[in-house]
């Protein structure tokens, strides 16, 4: 699991790690326990191209389905195959074995600080 | 006593039987006298006057007494007068075919299902632990769909077999990737299919191609496209193999969708293994009556990986808190009360009475029975070809399983007529053609008066009907088993048929145990005398598409409810046709699209729907190809005014219309509701006024008075038809003059003229609904229409009044009493609400940590059915009792609930851990309170006897609380091995 306040975050109660080019993407405890039980998610293909902030997959729960919005432009290089396997991941590890897409950018928008999510959340 | 052959002379009247209207509201003047006094009120008028804003009460737009409603019948009158409407129709044998077929429904299905208020009067089961038994009616339903299409899951049936096949079309739209927004049509289909489908097209901007399709169409034949559809065998009867068709979709990614007669499929290749993505059809031929057209479950099926694109519901396999397997509604997310207007269907019924029977026709038939039903079908259908050649006339099919085409040149209508005078209708192809359709109730001597009709019969009107033509093709003769879980294979017994339904039914809680107070869903009382006249052969008997003159019960029973419809909610004519309140709204939203565009107003497409609607209403909207603008509420519930305007104005050139629900979502009377209305007037919108809550008014205030254009009403809830476990659904739609036209109207309707309101001093009008049609046959689902007509019949203008005032009264009599234990969320004028009452659980737990599933489980162990969880607010209970129960059922209820927070107050003291305690793991069934040690901080008496009055009628439930998010990651929707229950 990540060290949740090195992590960038995004109103849309996502977490970016930026490694490089390469920005790995989950959704937030916070989103996560607000969705409950996730039973199924939808990721976009590898090597597709993604607009930040167009939505480009969906976490679903027994009573509500969330949408995935991707937080950075650029190209799908990675996608968490053992989380369409075992959607609970997104509850049980939600900033570690819950990631869900990486996506290679070539420029950072400005995203939420921990400090800045975390006073967002009131949490 | 004294013996006589002269019977004794009555000195005085017999004892007059109480009025209906004292049979259908539960509670007597002395209950509501107690109950007024709890709210402070000395009369019922007085009540709903204080509720129901001034503006808008009737009687401020029209005089007291103007109803033309007549006066209340007795119950025995009104069945007189359905049996004189049922003898004005005509019961022949139907040869008309066109996906309607006569059927012998079992009698102990008919007994045990049909007629068994166990099983009608239940509710959609959102709870499932008290649906185990129609839940597992669906699931042999949709193992029986699964089989028989070769595909790999079914869902819990559709409303009839032409919506399906345009769900199927919009399914095949959002799971291709093709771009082209073109969906390719068997020319070979029926009327009524390509009908709804050019409506529901239109609206959406695909183009249809209607192509001749068959084995030797070509790539070229078709061009570019998302989706292709089949019949399957066609309209003419032909039994071809789709294969090829089916690969040349594939070819170009587009999906294959095949409407399929189930019957044949026992005898030929199933859609799934010839490739088809979707099956639909209906199952209406499986032992439920035709009915004039409905209601009767269409089905869906879909191969591995459409699963989630299932529109409807869906029943799936999930475990309870033991581990034991149970049955529930799985993948709910999908349906359009989340998705809203990003929902690419917006149905929400099913049709689980009819799809219980159908399933339950295959389970008392088995694999066998069934191939030996259609095995006699084909038969017959091949010895009438054989006779009719024997007569001179040419058998144009050259394939066929239980339809031919003969031809007769110049001939067709005389032939025509003169099979009506023996009893029988055919189908008039053309001037030279006549379609005959075989059916499970055909016998030789039907078939030798259809072919003394062609002139092949001998002095004696004897017919030598030979040797039976072979019709179905040697190749696609059926390989593949089904129908092998041995629920198909058991019950071959009446005696055991009997009791399986019966311990089905003993496992659901129905309105025959008490109160279901489901808020929005109106679960009052389906009277028996309503109930009548629905399985009268000459009302269940009667094809879709029979003759004008065999259908005048009908169409004056038609008649006389559109009038009355008209006359309680103000508008001006009603279209009965929609078979859903979801396909109402859609023809609705249809019409208000029509009239825009008539009058050149292209731009409109903009509605506006508050944020406290049903999401159903913006899933609507979108399939009715307009814009969704959200439109907020403020604190108290209401919509918010001045986002109203700003909405406005911004959409000055573009709304088309405003959805609104009145009495609101939240079970109140909005005080604004005329302004709003006004203000969408002076924008160039239309106004549609949601009528699901239409009980909370009947009698007191009228749609077409305050403002409403045009509104759906929900027959299975203010007029008595019942839920059925989740299905039929009535939802006629009902306009002002100035949409009247653009409602929707049927190409084979025998008439298209309908009621429209005059007033008093000018002749009696009609006009034609010119729209597309909704449904699949021109009156929806007719059969159960008598059901309404009796309820209007006999509780008359003020009966329907004081239905209304009861349950008003009931529902802010339960407010009152509960408000001190839970905060009541939203209430209007003078502090009431109006048919329901929203219990806001969040304080509750926020303190306590007891959640709303908690309580509506618990409320399983006291007795009850939950009301509706979470819906219009999340963490919130909305109870609406109707005017159907009584007091002590009603004060019951509230026992129940007081007593359920004083546990929950325990909880919270320390009493009992948060995570064991009779509120977390209710319900309690017989098995967890007998079986080993009882390791539980609270006795066993307190689990399952909480109140004393539950040692003599304690309904048990047959699992303990069902893990939701196990079935939908574990999804399962067919029958589980029997060795899953040991």
């Amino acid at each position: 699991m990540a060290d949740t306040s090195e992590l960038q975050y995004t109103s849309e109660h996502e977490w970016v790690l930026v490694d490089g080019t390469i920005a790995t993407v989950g959704i937030t405890a916070y989103a996560a326990e607000k969705l409950g039980d996730v039973v199924f998610v939808e990721l976009p293909e590898v090597g597709s191209a993604v607009a930040s902030g167009t939505v480009v997959g969906e976490i679903e729960s027994t009573k509500s389905v969330g949408e995935l919005f991707a937080p950075v432009n650029g190209t799908v290089t990675a996608t968490n195959a053992a989380v369409v396997d075992s959607p609970e991941l997104v509850n049980s590890d939600p900033f570690g074995e819950g990631w869900l897409i990486k996506v290679e950018f070539t420029e950072l928008p400005a995203l939420l600080s921990f400090a800045e999510y975390t006073a967002l959340t009131g949490e | 006593m004294t013996s006589s052959t002269t019977p004794a002379v009555r000195t005085s009247p017999a004892p007059a039987a109480l009025p209906f209207v004292e049979r259908h509201i539960g509670t007597d003047a002395a209950a509501q006298q107690h109950m007024l006094a709890t709210l402070g009120y000395d009369s019922l008028d007085a009540l709903v006057d204080a509720a129901i804003p001034a503006n808008i009460h009737a009687d401020s737009f029209r005089t007291a007494g103007d109803s033309t409603l007549p006066p209340a019948a007795t119950e025995r009158e009104a069945i007189a007068e359905l049996r004189v409407m049922a003898e004005w129709n005509t019961v022949k044998r139907s040869m008309i075919g066109l996906g309607y077929y006569d059927t012998i429904t079992p009698a102990v299905i008919q007994r045990g299902v049909f007629e068994n208020p166990s099983w009608y009067t239940a509710y959609t089961p959102y709870q499932p632990e008290i649906s185990q038994g129609r839940l597992e009616a669906l699931i042999n339903f949709q193992t029986m769909i699964a089989d028989l299409t070769g595909l790999s899951t079914a869902n819990a049936s559709m409303l009839d077999e032409s919506t399906a096949v345009v769900e199927g079309m919009l399914l095949a739209r959002r799971a291709s990737k093709v771009a082209a927004r073109r969906f390719i049509v068997d020319a070979d289909a029926f009327p009524q299919t390509h009908a709804l489908l050019a409506n529901r097209a239109a609206a959406l901007g695909i183009e249809l191609a209607i192509v001749d399709l068959n084995e030797q169409t070509t790539a070229a034949d078709l061009g570019e496209y998302f989706g292709v559809f089949v019949q399957y065998p066609s309209k003419s009867g032909r039994v071809w193999n789709p294969a090829s068709v089916i690969a040349l979709a594939h070819e170009q990614k587009a999906l294959a969708v095949v409407a399929a007669d189930l019957l044949a499929l026992t005898l030929i290749t199933s859609p799934g293994e010839l490739g088809a993505d979707v099956a639909v059809g209906t199952s209406q031929r499986f032992g439920v009556p035709m009915g004039f057209g409905g209601p009767h479950a269409g089905y869906m099926a879909v191969r591995g990986g459409l699963e989630r694109q299932l529109p409807g519901r869906l029943v799936g396999v999930s475990v309870d808190a033991a581990g034991h397997p149970a049955y529930r509604l799985a993948l709910q997310v999908r349906e359009q009360h989340i998705r809203r207007d990003k929902a690419t269907s917006n149905i929400c019924t099913a049709q689980v009475l009819l799809a219980v029977m159908a399933g339950m026709y295959a389970v008392y038939h088995g694999p066998d029975g069934l191939r030996q039903i259609a095995g006699q079908v084909h038969e017959k259908a091949g010895q009438l070809a054989a006779a009719l050649t024997a007569a001179g006339a040419e058998v144009l099919s050259t394939s066929f399983f239980d339809t031919l085409l003969v031809s007769v040149p110049g001939r067709a209508e005389e032939i025509l007529a003169r099979a009506a005078e023996n009893d029988v209708n055919l189908r008039l192809v053309d001037g030279d053609t006549l379609g005959l359709s075989v059916d499970e109730t055909t016998t030789l001597a039907d078939l030798s008066w259809v072919v003394q009709a062609f002139g092949g019969s001998d002095a004696f009107g004897h017919v030598d009907f030979g040797t039976a033509v072979v019709g179905l093709p040697a190749e696609l003769a059926r390989t593949s088993e089904f129908l092998t879980h041995p629920v198909f294979n058991t019950h071959r017994s009446e005696t055991s048929m009997m009791r399986y339904l019966k311990r089905l039914a003993d496992a659901d809680y129905a309105l025959d145990r008490g109160m279901i107070p489901l808020g929005s869903c109106t679960m009052k009382l389906n009277a028996a005398s309503e109930m009548a006249a629905v399985s009268w052969p000459e009302f269940a008997g009667l094809h879709p598409f029979a003759p004008r003159a065999d259908v005048e019960g009908y169409l004056g029973l038609v008649r006389q409810l559109e009038t009355w419809l008209t006359d309680v909610t103000g508008y001006d004519s009603v279209s009965l046709q929609p078979n859903a309140g979801s396909q109402g709204e859609l023809a609705g939203l249809l019409a208000i699209a029509g009239y825009h565009r008539s009058r050149g107003d292209t731009a409109r497409t903009v509605c506006l729907i508050p944020s406290s609607a049903h999401g159903t209403n913006a899933a609507s909207a979108a399939l009715a190809g307009m814009r969704v603008v959200v439109v907020a509420c403020d604190e108290l519930g209401n919509v918010d005014l001045d986002d109203l305007t700003a909405k406005i104005v911004e959409h000055t050139a573009d709304l088309a219309a405003l959805m609104i629900t009145y009495p609101s979502t939240h079970g109140v009377y909005e005080h604004e509701v005329a302004t709003i209305c006004r203000a969408v007037h002076d924008a160039g919108g239309q106004v549609y006024v949601d009528g699901a809550n239409l009980n909370a008014l009947l009698g007191f205030a009228r749609y077409g008075d305050f403002g409403g254009d045009v509104s759906h009403l929900n027959l299975h809830k203010t007029f008595c038809i019942p839920h059925g476990g989740g299905g039929p659904g009535v939802g006629p739609v009902a306009a002002k003059a100035h949409l009247a036209a653009f409602l929707p109207g049927h190409p084979l309707a025998q008439s298209d003229e309908h009621y429209l309101l005059t007033p008093p001093d000018e002749p009696t009008a009609t006009v034609v609904h010119g729209g597309g049609p909704v449904s699949a046959a021109p009156y929806g689902s007719p059969s159960i229409l008598p059901i309404s007509w009796a309820y209007v019949r006999m509780m008359g203008a003020d009966g329907l009044r004081a239905a209304t005032g009861a349950a008003v009264l009931a529902a802010n009599y339960v407010a009152r009493r509960l408000e001190g234990a839970y905060p009541l969320l939203y209430s209007g004028e003078n502090s009431l609400v109006a048919h329901e009452c929203i219990l806001d659980l969040r304080p509750l737990t926020a303190a306590t940590g007891v959640t709303v599933d908690d309580v509506a489980k618990r409320l399983i162990d006291y007795g009850f059915h939950s009301p509706t969880m979470s819906f219009p607010v999340a963490g919130t209970l909305m109870v609406e009792p109707t005017e159907s129960e009584d007091l002590a059922e009603i004060d019951r209820f509230i026992e129940a609930m007081l007593a359920i927070k004083a546990e929950a107050d325990a909880v919270a003291a320390g009493t009992w851990p948060a995570d064991d305690n009779p509120l977390h793991n209710a319900p309690h069934t017989a098995q967890a309170v007998i079986a080993g040690e009882w390791e539980h901080p609270y006795d066993r008496e307190t689990a399952v006897y909480p109140l004393a009055s539950l040692v003599r009628g304690k309904y048990w439930p047959p699992v303990r609380r069902i893990d939701n998010a196990f079935g939908d990651r574990n999804l399962a929707c067919s029958c589980p091995p029997p060795e899953a229950f040991e």
